[in-house]
Protein backbone atom coordinates (compact mmCIF):
# COMPACT_ATOMS: atom_id res chain seq x y z
CA UNK A 1 0.00 0.00 0.00
CA UNK A 2 1.26 3.49 -0.87
CA UNK A 3 2.22 6.00 1.80
CA UNK A 4 -0.66 7.90 3.44
CA UNK A 5 -0.28 11.61 2.61
CA UNK A 6 -3.23 12.71 4.73
CA UNK A 7 -4.43 10.75 7.75
CA UNK A 8 -7.36 11.57 10.01
CA UNK A 9 -7.53 9.78 13.34
CA UNK A 10 -10.68 9.91 15.51
CA UNK A 11 -11.37 13.39 14.16
CA UNK A 12 -14.12 15.21 16.00
CA UNK A 13 -15.57 18.58 15.10
CA UNK A 14 -18.53 20.18 16.82
CA UNK A 15 -20.27 23.50 16.22
CA UNK A 16 -21.81 24.47 19.55
CA UNK A 17 -23.67 21.38 20.69
CA UNK A 18 -23.96 19.93 17.18
CA UNK A 19 -21.46 17.19 16.34
CA UNK A 20 -20.48 17.55 12.68
CA UNK A 21 -17.69 14.97 12.49
CA UNK A 22 -17.82 12.01 14.83
CA UNK A 23 -14.59 10.00 15.24
CA UNK A 24 -13.53 10.00 11.60
CA UNK A 25 -10.63 7.75 10.57
CA UNK A 26 -9.46 8.20 7.00
CA UNK A 27 -6.26 7.79 4.96
CA UNK A 28 -5.54 9.43 1.61
CA UNK A 29 -2.71 7.69 -0.23
CA UNK A 30 -0.04 9.29 -2.38
CA UNK A 31 -1.11 9.83 -5.96
CA UNK A 32 -4.74 8.77 -5.54
CA UNK A 33 -7.95 10.72 -5.88
CA UNK A 34 -10.26 10.07 -2.96
CA UNK A 35 -13.82 11.30 -3.23
CA UNK A 36 -15.84 12.00 -0.11
CA UNK A 37 -19.44 11.50 -1.15
CA UNK A 38 -22.57 12.23 0.81
CA UNK A 39 -25.73 14.27 1.01
CA UNK A 40 -25.64 18.00 1.71
CA UNK A 41 -25.02 19.07 5.29
CA UNK A 42 -23.33 15.87 6.34
CA UNK A 43 -19.88 17.35 7.08
CA UNK A 44 -18.00 16.79 3.80
CA UNK A 45 -16.68 20.34 3.44
CA UNK A 46 -15.83 20.33 7.16
CA UNK A 47 -13.48 17.39 6.56
CA UNK A 48 -11.80 19.25 3.72
CA UNK A 49 -11.49 22.53 5.62
CA UNK A 50 -9.95 20.78 8.61
CA UNK A 51 -7.37 19.12 6.30
CA UNK A 52 -6.02 22.52 5.28
CA UNK A 53 -6.28 24.23 8.66
CA UNK A 54 -9.33 26.43 8.04
CA UNK A 55 -11.11 24.63 10.89
CA UNK A 56 -9.56 23.43 14.09
CA UNK A 57 -10.77 20.03 15.30
CA UNK A 58 -12.22 19.60 18.77
CA UNK A 59 -10.60 16.19 19.08
CA UNK A 60 -8.49 13.67 17.20
CA UNK A 61 -5.44 14.11 14.99
CA UNK A 62 -4.69 15.18 11.44
CA UNK A 63 -1.42 14.13 9.85
CA UNK A 64 -0.19 15.77 6.64
CA UNK A 65 2.75 13.88 5.16
CA UNK A 66 3.28 12.31 8.58
CA UNK A 67 3.31 15.65 10.43
CA UNK A 68 0.85 16.09 13.30
CA UNK A 69 -0.76 19.44 12.44
CA UNK A 70 -2.00 20.03 15.99
CA UNK A 71 1.62 20.82 16.81
CA UNK A 72 2.34 23.25 13.97
CA UNK A 73 2.11 27.03 14.30
CA UNK A 74 1.05 29.50 11.60
CA UNK A 75 4.41 29.33 9.85
CA UNK A 76 4.20 25.54 9.93
CA UNK A 77 0.74 25.66 8.37
CA UNK A 78 1.98 28.03 5.69
CA UNK A 79 4.85 25.64 4.91
CA UNK A 80 2.35 22.78 4.54
CA UNK A 81 -0.08 24.92 2.53
CA UNK A 82 2.67 25.69 0.01
CA UNK A 83 2.39 22.00 -0.93
CA UNK A 84 -1.40 22.15 -1.16
CA UNK A 85 -3.96 23.73 -3.44
CA UNK A 86 -7.68 24.11 -2.93
CA UNK A 87 -10.53 24.64 -5.36
CA UNK A 88 -13.43 26.32 -3.57
CA UNK A 89 -17.14 25.62 -4.03
CA UNK A 90 -17.81 29.15 -5.26
CA UNK A 91 -14.34 29.52 -6.77
CA UNK A 92 -13.26 32.28 -4.33
CA UNK A 93 -11.34 34.08 -7.06
CA UNK A 94 -9.94 37.44 -5.96
CA UNK A 95 -12.41 39.78 -7.61
CA UNK A 96 -10.01 42.76 -7.64
CA UNK A 97 -7.46 40.83 -9.71
CA UNK A 98 -7.64 39.66 -13.32
CA UNK A 99 -7.73 35.97 -14.22
CA UNK A 100 -4.00 36.07 -15.01
CA UNK A 101 -3.20 37.80 -11.71
CA UNK A 102 -5.33 35.26 -9.81
CA UNK A 103 -3.45 32.34 -11.35
CA UNK A 104 -0.10 34.09 -10.80
CA UNK A 105 -0.93 34.99 -7.18
CA UNK A 106 0.84 32.09 -5.45
CA UNK A 107 3.85 32.34 -7.78
CA UNK A 108 4.28 36.06 -7.09
CA UNK A 109 3.81 35.65 -3.34
CA UNK A 110 6.02 32.65 -2.73
CA UNK A 111 8.54 32.17 -5.53
CA UNK A 112 11.43 34.13 -7.00
CA UNK A 113 10.28 33.49 -10.57
CA UNK A 114 10.57 36.39 -13.00
CA UNK A 115 7.56 37.98 -14.67
CA UNK A 116 8.29 36.29 -18.02
CA UNK A 117 8.40 32.83 -16.43
CA UNK A 118 5.24 33.56 -14.41
CA UNK A 119 3.48 34.67 -17.60
CA UNK A 120 4.47 31.40 -19.27
CA UNK A 121 3.25 29.26 -16.36
CA UNK A 122 -0.03 31.19 -16.19
CA UNK A 123 -0.50 30.67 -19.93
CA UNK A 124 0.18 26.94 -19.58
CA UNK A 125 -2.23 26.56 -16.66
CA UNK A 126 -5.02 28.41 -18.45
CA UNK A 127 -4.36 26.36 -21.59
CA UNK A 128 -4.60 23.18 -19.52
CA UNK A 129 -8.02 24.13 -18.12
CA UNK A 130 -9.20 25.16 -21.58
CA UNK A 131 -9.28 28.91 -21.03
CA UNK A 132 -6.55 30.47 -23.16
CA UNK A 133 -6.82 34.22 -23.85
CA UNK A 134 -8.73 34.96 -20.65
CA UNK A 135 -5.80 36.43 -18.70
CA UNK A 136 -7.03 40.00 -18.83
CA UNK A 137 -10.64 39.29 -17.90
CA UNK A 138 -11.96 39.89 -14.38
CA UNK A 139 -13.79 37.12 -12.47
CA UNK A 140 -17.08 39.04 -12.80
CA UNK A 141 -16.84 38.55 -16.58
CA UNK A 142 -16.67 34.74 -16.33
CA UNK A 143 -19.40 32.08 -16.20
CA UNK A 144 -19.67 29.70 -13.21
CA UNK A 145 -17.87 26.88 -15.07
CA UNK A 146 -15.09 29.20 -16.21
CA UNK A 147 -14.59 30.45 -12.65
CA UNK A 148 -14.21 26.86 -11.40
CA UNK A 149 -11.61 26.18 -14.08
CA UNK A 150 -9.68 29.35 -13.22
CA UNK A 151 -9.89 28.26 -9.56
CA UNK A 152 -8.30 24.95 -10.56
CA UNK A 153 -5.61 26.73 -12.62
CA UNK A 154 -4.81 28.94 -9.61
CA UNK A 155 -4.64 25.91 -7.30
CA UNK A 156 -2.23 23.94 -9.50
CA UNK A 157 -0.06 26.86 -10.68
CA UNK A 158 2.26 26.48 -7.68
CA UNK A 159 2.79 22.75 -8.42
CA UNK A 160 1.15 21.43 -5.26
CA UNK A 161 1.48 17.83 -4.11
CA UNK A 162 -2.08 17.76 -2.75
CA UNK A 163 -5.19 19.31 -4.32
CA UNK A 164 -8.46 19.61 -2.40
CA UNK A 165 -11.72 20.13 -4.32
CA UNK A 166 -14.79 21.45 -2.49
CA UNK A 167 -17.93 20.62 -4.51
CA UNK A 168 -16.26 21.45 -7.84
CA UNK A 169 -19.34 20.56 -9.91
CA UNK A 170 -21.99 22.21 -7.71
CA UNK A 171 -24.28 24.50 -9.65
CA UNK A 172 -23.00 23.46 -13.08
CA UNK A 173 -24.89 21.88 -15.96
CA UNK A 174 -24.21 18.16 -16.64
CA UNK A 175 -21.88 18.85 -19.57
CA UNK A 176 -19.77 21.35 -17.63
CA UNK A 177 -19.82 19.01 -14.59
CA UNK A 178 -18.36 16.24 -16.73
CA UNK A 179 -15.75 18.62 -18.16
CA UNK A 180 -14.67 19.54 -14.62
CA UNK A 181 -14.55 15.86 -13.62
CA UNK A 182 -12.37 15.14 -16.67
CA UNK A 183 -10.14 18.02 -15.68
CA UNK A 184 -9.74 16.62 -12.16
CA UNK A 185 -8.74 13.25 -13.62
CA UNK A 186 -6.39 14.89 -16.13
CA UNK A 187 -4.75 16.94 -13.36
CA UNK A 188 -4.16 13.82 -11.29
CA UNK A 189 -2.74 11.91 -14.27
CA UNK A 190 -0.52 14.70 -15.62
CA UNK A 191 0.72 16.22 -12.38
CA UNK A 192 0.60 13.07 -10.20
CA UNK A 193 -1.00 14.98 -7.36
CA UNK A 194 -2.89 13.48 -4.44
CA UNK A 195 -6.47 14.73 -4.56
CA UNK A 196 -9.41 14.85 -2.19
CA UNK A 197 -12.71 15.53 -3.89
CA UNK A 198 -15.72 16.47 -1.78
CA UNK A 199 -18.96 16.18 -3.70
CA UNK A 200 -22.56 15.07 -3.66
CA UNK A 201 -22.31 14.43 -7.41
CA UNK A 202 -22.07 10.61 -7.72
CA UNK A 203 -21.17 10.63 -11.40
CA UNK A 204 -18.28 12.99 -10.78
CA UNK A 205 -17.05 10.94 -7.79
CA UNK A 206 -17.27 7.60 -9.59
CA UNK A 207 -15.62 9.00 -12.73
CA UNK A 208 -12.74 10.98 -11.22
CA UNK A 209 -11.89 9.10 -8.03
CA UNK A 210 -9.82 5.98 -7.38
CA UNK A 211 -11.64 5.44 -4.08
CA UNK A 212 -14.89 6.78 -2.72
CA UNK A 213 -15.76 7.29 0.95
CA UNK A 214 -19.40 7.70 1.91
CA UNK A 215 -19.93 10.23 4.70
CA UNK A 216 -23.25 10.30 6.45
CA UNK A 217 -24.15 12.26 9.58
CA UNK A 218 -20.51 12.88 10.46
CA UNK A 219 -19.35 9.28 10.02
CA UNK A 220 -17.65 7.35 7.24
CA UNK A 221 -20.17 4.56 6.61
CA UNK A 222 -18.42 2.90 3.64
CA UNK A 223 -15.22 3.21 1.60
CA UNK A 224 -14.03 1.44 -1.53
CA UNK A 225 -13.43 1.74 -5.26
CA UNK A 226 -16.16 3.14 -7.50
CA UNK A 227 -17.16 -0.41 -8.52
CA UNK A 228 -17.23 -1.64 -4.93
CA UNK A 229 -19.40 1.29 -3.89
CA UNK A 230 -21.78 0.84 -6.80
CA UNK A 231 -22.26 -2.81 -5.80
CA UNK A 232 -22.27 -2.11 -2.06
CA UNK A 233 -24.88 -3.81 0.09
CA UNK A 234 -24.64 -0.99 2.63
CA UNK A 235 -28.22 0.34 2.92
CA UNK A 236 -27.09 3.99 3.20
CA UNK A 237 -24.85 3.75 0.12
CA UNK A 238 -27.60 1.92 -1.81
CA UNK A 239 -30.22 4.46 -0.81
CA UNK A 240 -27.94 7.38 -1.80
CA UNK A 241 -27.01 5.85 -5.17
CA UNK A 242 -30.64 5.04 -5.95
CA UNK A 243 -31.70 8.52 -4.87
CA UNK A 244 -34.01 7.19 -2.17
CA UNK A 245 -34.60 8.83 1.16
CA UNK A 246 -32.26 7.43 3.78
CA UNK A 247 -34.49 6.16 6.55
CA UNK A 248 -33.49 6.69 10.17
CA UNK A 249 -33.84 2.98 11.06
CA UNK A 250 -31.28 2.19 8.36
CA UNK A 251 -28.73 4.33 10.15
CA UNK A 252 -29.38 2.77 13.51
CA UNK B 1 -37.65 42.46 35.03
CA UNK B 2 -34.56 43.55 36.97
CA UNK B 3 -32.95 40.20 36.16
CA UNK B 4 -33.57 40.77 32.44
CA UNK B 5 -32.05 44.27 32.60
CA UNK B 6 -28.98 42.95 34.45
CA UNK B 7 -28.64 40.11 31.91
CA UNK B 8 -28.87 42.57 28.99
CA UNK B 9 -26.30 44.90 30.56
CA UNK B 10 -24.04 41.91 31.23
CA UNK B 11 -24.36 40.66 27.65
CA UNK B 12 -23.63 44.12 26.26
CA UNK B 13 -20.60 44.50 28.54
CA UNK B 14 -19.20 41.11 27.54
CA UNK B 15 -19.68 41.88 23.82
CA UNK B 16 -18.06 45.31 24.23
CA UNK B 17 -15.08 43.79 26.07
CA UNK B 18 -14.75 41.05 23.44
CA UNK B 19 -14.79 43.59 20.61
CA UNK B 20 -12.28 45.83 22.37
CA UNK B 21 -9.98 42.86 22.88
CA UNK B 22 -10.28 41.78 19.23
CA UNK B 23 -9.67 45.30 17.93
CA UNK B 24 -6.58 45.62 20.14
CA UNK B 25 -5.38 42.20 18.99
CA UNK B 26 -5.83 43.19 15.35
CA UNK B 27 -3.94 46.43 15.98
CA UNK B 28 -1.04 44.56 17.62
CA UNK B 29 -0.97 41.93 14.84
CA UNK B 30 -0.98 44.71 12.24
CA UNK B 31 1.80 46.62 14.03
CA UNK B 32 3.89 43.43 14.24
CA UNK B 33 3.49 42.88 10.49
CA UNK B 34 4.30 46.41 9.32
CA UNK B 35 7.77 45.27 8.30
CA UNK B 36 6.22 42.88 5.74
CA UNK B 37 4.22 45.68 4.10
CA UNK B 38 3.86 45.37 0.34
CA UNK B 39 5.04 48.76 -0.97
CA UNK B 40 3.10 48.53 -4.25
CA UNK B 41 -0.18 47.68 -2.57
CA UNK B 42 0.37 50.36 0.10
CA UNK B 43 0.95 53.04 -2.55
CA UNK B 44 -2.16 51.83 -4.42
CA UNK B 45 -4.22 52.14 -1.25
CA UNK B 46 -2.74 55.59 -0.50
CA UNK B 47 -3.66 56.84 -3.96
CA UNK B 48 -7.15 55.43 -3.57
CA UNK B 49 -7.64 56.86 -0.08
CA UNK B 50 -6.34 60.29 -1.04
CA UNK B 51 -8.07 60.58 -4.41
CA UNK B 52 -11.37 59.19 -3.14
CA UNK B 53 -11.53 61.35 -0.05
CA UNK B 54 -9.98 64.66 -1.11
CA UNK B 55 -12.97 66.23 -2.94
CA UNK B 56 -15.48 65.45 -0.18
CA UNK B 57 -13.02 66.48 2.56
CA UNK B 58 -12.31 69.79 0.80
CA UNK B 59 -16.02 70.45 0.28
CA UNK B 60 -16.83 69.70 3.94
CA UNK B 61 -14.02 71.81 5.35
CA UNK B 62 -14.56 74.71 2.92
CA UNK B 63 -18.10 75.20 4.18
CA UNK B 64 -17.06 74.54 7.79
CA UNK B 65 -14.50 77.35 7.55
CA UNK B 66 -17.07 79.59 5.92
CA UNK B 67 -19.79 78.98 8.50
CA UNK B 68 -17.34 79.34 11.37
CA UNK B 69 -16.22 82.72 10.04
CA UNK B 70 -19.86 83.70 9.45
CA UNK B 71 -20.73 83.03 13.10
CA UNK B 72 -17.60 84.55 14.64
CA UNK B 73 -16.98 87.52 12.31
CA UNK B 74 -20.42 89.11 12.80
CA UNK B 75 -20.22 88.94 16.58
CA UNK B 76 -16.52 89.81 16.87
CA UNK B 77 -16.89 92.88 14.62
CA UNK B 78 -19.78 94.07 16.82
CA UNK B 79 -17.51 93.84 19.89
CA UNK B 80 -14.57 95.45 18.09
CA UNK B 81 -12.55 92.28 17.99
CA UNK B 82 -12.30 91.91 14.21
CA UNK B 83 -8.54 91.44 14.56
CA UNK B 84 -9.14 88.10 16.30
CA UNK B 85 -11.33 86.44 13.68
CA UNK B 86 -8.59 85.03 11.41
CA UNK B 87 -6.68 83.55 14.33
CA UNK B 88 -9.77 82.04 15.97
CA UNK B 89 -10.86 80.42 12.70
CA UNK B 90 -7.35 79.09 11.99
CA UNK B 91 -6.90 77.67 15.50
CA UNK B 92 -10.35 76.08 15.62
CA UNK B 93 -9.88 74.56 12.19
CA UNK B 94 -6.31 73.37 12.75
CA UNK B 95 -6.75 71.94 16.23
CA UNK B 96 -10.25 70.48 16.19
CA UNK B 97 -12.57 70.97 13.23
CA UNK B 98 -10.31 69.82 10.41
CA UNK B 99 -8.93 66.64 12.05
CA UNK B 100 -12.28 65.57 13.54
CA UNK B 101 -14.43 66.33 10.50
CA UNK B 102 -11.86 64.82 8.13
CA UNK B 103 -11.86 61.74 10.36
CA UNK B 104 -15.65 61.54 10.22
CA UNK B 105 -15.71 61.98 6.43
CA UNK B 106 -12.95 59.40 5.89
CA UNK B 107 -14.68 56.98 8.28
CA UNK B 108 -17.82 57.29 6.16
CA UNK B 109 -16.06 57.16 2.81
CA UNK B 110 -12.99 54.94 3.21
CA UNK B 111 -13.82 53.07 6.43
CA UNK B 112 -17.12 51.93 4.93
CA UNK B 113 -15.35 50.91 1.71
CA UNK B 114 -12.73 48.88 3.61
CA UNK B 115 -15.38 47.12 5.74
CA UNK B 116 -17.52 46.34 2.69
CA UNK B 117 -14.55 45.14 0.64
CA UNK B 118 -13.12 42.86 3.34
CA UNK B 119 -16.62 41.75 4.38
CA UNK B 120 -17.40 40.69 0.82
CA UNK B 121 -14.08 38.86 0.62
CA UNK B 122 -14.92 37.09 3.86
CA UNK B 123 -18.38 35.89 2.83
CA UNK B 124 -17.17 34.80 -0.63
CA UNK B 125 -14.33 32.71 0.88
CA UNK B 126 -11.62 34.96 -0.62
CA UNK B 127 -10.09 35.39 2.86
CA UNK B 128 -9.97 31.58 3.20
CA UNK B 129 -8.41 31.43 -0.28
CA UNK B 130 -5.65 33.78 0.91
CA UNK B 131 -4.97 31.57 3.96
CA UNK B 132 -4.96 28.43 1.80
CA UNK B 133 -2.39 30.11 -0.45
CA UNK B 134 -0.15 30.61 2.60
CA UNK B 135 -0.79 34.36 2.63
CA UNK B 136 -1.65 36.06 5.89
CA UNK B 137 -4.78 38.23 5.35
CA UNK B 138 -3.55 40.80 7.89
CA UNK B 139 -0.26 41.26 6.07
CA UNK B 140 -1.86 41.30 2.62
CA UNK B 141 -5.02 43.28 3.31
CA UNK B 142 -4.91 45.14 6.63
CA UNK B 143 -1.30 46.39 6.75
CA UNK B 144 -1.44 48.35 3.43
CA UNK B 145 -4.80 49.90 4.36
CA UNK B 146 -3.58 50.80 7.85
CA UNK B 147 -0.40 52.40 6.51
CA UNK B 148 -2.30 54.23 3.76
CA UNK B 149 -4.80 55.67 6.27
CA UNK B 150 -2.13 56.71 8.77
CA UNK B 151 0.08 58.31 6.11
CA UNK B 152 -2.59 59.95 3.96
CA UNK B 153 -4.71 61.53 6.70
CA UNK B 154 -2.08 64.24 7.48
CA UNK B 155 -1.87 65.03 3.75
CA UNK B 156 -5.63 65.53 3.65
CA UNK B 157 -5.33 67.70 6.75
CA UNK B 158 -2.85 70.06 5.04
CA UNK B 159 -5.16 70.59 2.05
CA UNK B 160 -8.22 70.84 4.30
CA UNK B 161 -6.61 73.52 6.50
CA UNK B 162 -5.75 75.48 3.40
CA UNK B 163 -9.24 75.41 1.94
CA UNK B 164 -10.90 75.95 5.35
CA UNK B 165 -8.92 79.13 5.95
CA UNK B 166 -9.65 80.35 2.43
CA UNK B 167 -13.36 79.80 3.11
CA UNK B 168 -13.08 81.69 6.41
CA UNK B 169 -11.27 84.58 4.76
CA UNK B 170 -13.84 84.85 1.92
CA UNK B 171 -16.71 85.20 4.39
CA UNK B 172 -14.80 87.45 6.82
CA UNK B 173 -13.68 89.75 4.02
CA UNK B 174 -16.70 89.90 1.72
CA UNK B 175 -19.48 89.42 4.26
CA UNK B 176 -18.16 91.00 7.47
CA UNK B 177 -15.87 93.56 5.77
CA UNK B 178 -12.69 92.55 7.58
CA UNK B 179 -9.65 93.67 5.60
CA UNK B 180 -7.19 91.18 4.13
CA UNK B 181 -4.35 92.57 6.27
CA UNK B 182 -6.37 92.30 9.51
CA UNK B 183 -7.45 88.74 8.74
CA UNK B 184 -4.00 87.46 7.72
CA UNK B 185 -2.23 89.34 10.53
CA UNK B 186 -4.66 87.80 13.00
CA UNK B 187 -3.66 84.32 11.82
CA UNK B 188 0.02 85.26 12.18
CA UNK B 189 -0.47 86.64 15.70
CA UNK B 190 -2.74 84.03 17.23
CA UNK B 191 -2.10 80.80 15.35
CA UNK B 192 0.98 78.65 15.49
CA UNK B 193 2.31 75.98 13.14
CA UNK B 194 1.67 73.47 15.95
CA UNK B 195 -2.05 74.13 15.59
CA UNK B 196 -1.77 72.41 12.21
CA UNK B 197 0.91 69.81 13.04
CA UNK B 198 -0.99 68.84 16.21
CA UNK B 199 -4.05 68.29 14.04
CA UNK B 200 -1.94 66.18 11.70
CA UNK B 201 -0.79 64.02 14.63
CA UNK B 202 -4.42 63.60 15.67
CA UNK B 203 -5.41 62.65 12.14
CA UNK B 204 -2.79 59.89 12.04
CA UNK B 205 -4.40 58.34 15.13
CA UNK B 206 -7.84 58.74 13.55
CA UNK B 207 -6.60 57.10 10.34
CA UNK B 208 -5.32 54.16 12.36
CA UNK B 209 -8.65 53.87 14.19
CA UNK B 210 -10.61 53.94 10.93
CA UNK B 211 -8.45 51.30 9.21
CA UNK B 212 -8.34 48.91 12.19
CA UNK B 213 -12.04 49.19 13.07
CA UNK B 214 -13.10 48.80 9.42
CA UNK B 215 -10.80 45.81 8.94
CA UNK B 216 -12.01 44.24 12.18
CA UNK B 217 -15.65 44.62 11.18
CA UNK B 218 -15.00 43.47 7.59
CA UNK B 219 -13.00 40.39 8.55
CA UNK B 220 -15.66 39.50 11.13
CA UNK B 221 -18.61 39.87 8.72
CA UNK B 222 -21.21 37.13 8.99
CA UNK B 223 -22.57 35.25 5.99
CA UNK B 224 -24.42 37.05 3.24
CA UNK B 225 -25.09 40.55 1.96
CA UNK B 226 -26.88 41.48 5.19
CA UNK B 227 -23.74 40.62 7.16
CA UNK B 228 -21.62 42.85 4.92
CA UNK B 229 -24.11 45.72 5.26
CA UNK B 230 -24.15 45.36 9.03
CA UNK B 231 -20.35 45.25 9.22
CA UNK B 232 -20.15 48.43 7.12
CA UNK B 233 -22.64 50.34 9.28
CA UNK B 234 -21.04 49.17 12.54
CA UNK B 235 -17.62 50.13 11.24
CA UNK B 236 -18.68 53.72 10.50
CA UNK B 237 -20.55 54.17 13.78
CA UNK B 238 -17.80 52.70 15.95
CA UNK B 239 -15.03 54.61 14.13
CA UNK B 240 -16.82 57.93 14.62
CA UNK B 241 -17.44 57.26 18.32
CA UNK B 242 -13.80 56.27 18.85
CA UNK B 243 -12.59 59.34 16.92
CA UNK B 244 -14.55 61.66 19.23
CA UNK B 245 -13.29 59.88 22.35
CA UNK B 246 -9.68 59.82 21.12
CA UNK B 247 -9.96 63.48 20.10
CA UNK B 248 -10.69 64.57 23.67
CA UNK B 249 -7.64 62.79 25.08
CA UNK B 250 -5.38 63.89 22.21
CA UNK B 251 -6.45 67.52 22.70
CA UNK B 252 -5.75 67.20 26.42
CA UNK B 253 -2.26 65.87 25.72
CA UNK B 254 -1.36 68.10 22.76
CA UNK B 255 -2.89 71.46 23.60
CA UNK B 256 -3.56 71.74 27.34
Amino acid sequence: MAEAVISLRQLNITFGTHTVLDDIDLDVYRGETLAILGPSGTGKSTVLRSMIGLLEPNGGKIYIQGEDVSEVDEDGWNRLRMKMGMVFQYSALFDFLTVGENVAFGLRQHTDKGEEEIRQIVGQMLEMVGLPDTQDLYPAELSGGMKKRVGLARAIAVSPEIVLYDEPTAGLDPIMSHNISRLIKKTQQQLHVTSVLVTHDMQSAFYAADRVAMLYKGRIVAIGTAEEMQQSANPIVKAFIEGREIKEQVIE
Amino acid sequence: MLKDICAAVGRYTITACENTGRIMQLFLDTAARLKYANARETVRQMARLGADSLPIVLMTILFTGMVFALQTATEFVRFGAASSVGGIVAIALGRELVPVLTGVVVAGRIGAAIAAELGTMKVTEQIDALKVMATNPITYLVVPRFLAAVLMMPVLIVFANGIGNVGGWVVAHYYAGISNFTYINSIKVFADIFDVTGGMIKSMVFGGIIAIVASHKGLGAKQGAEGVGLATTESVVLSIILIFIANYFLSAVLYV
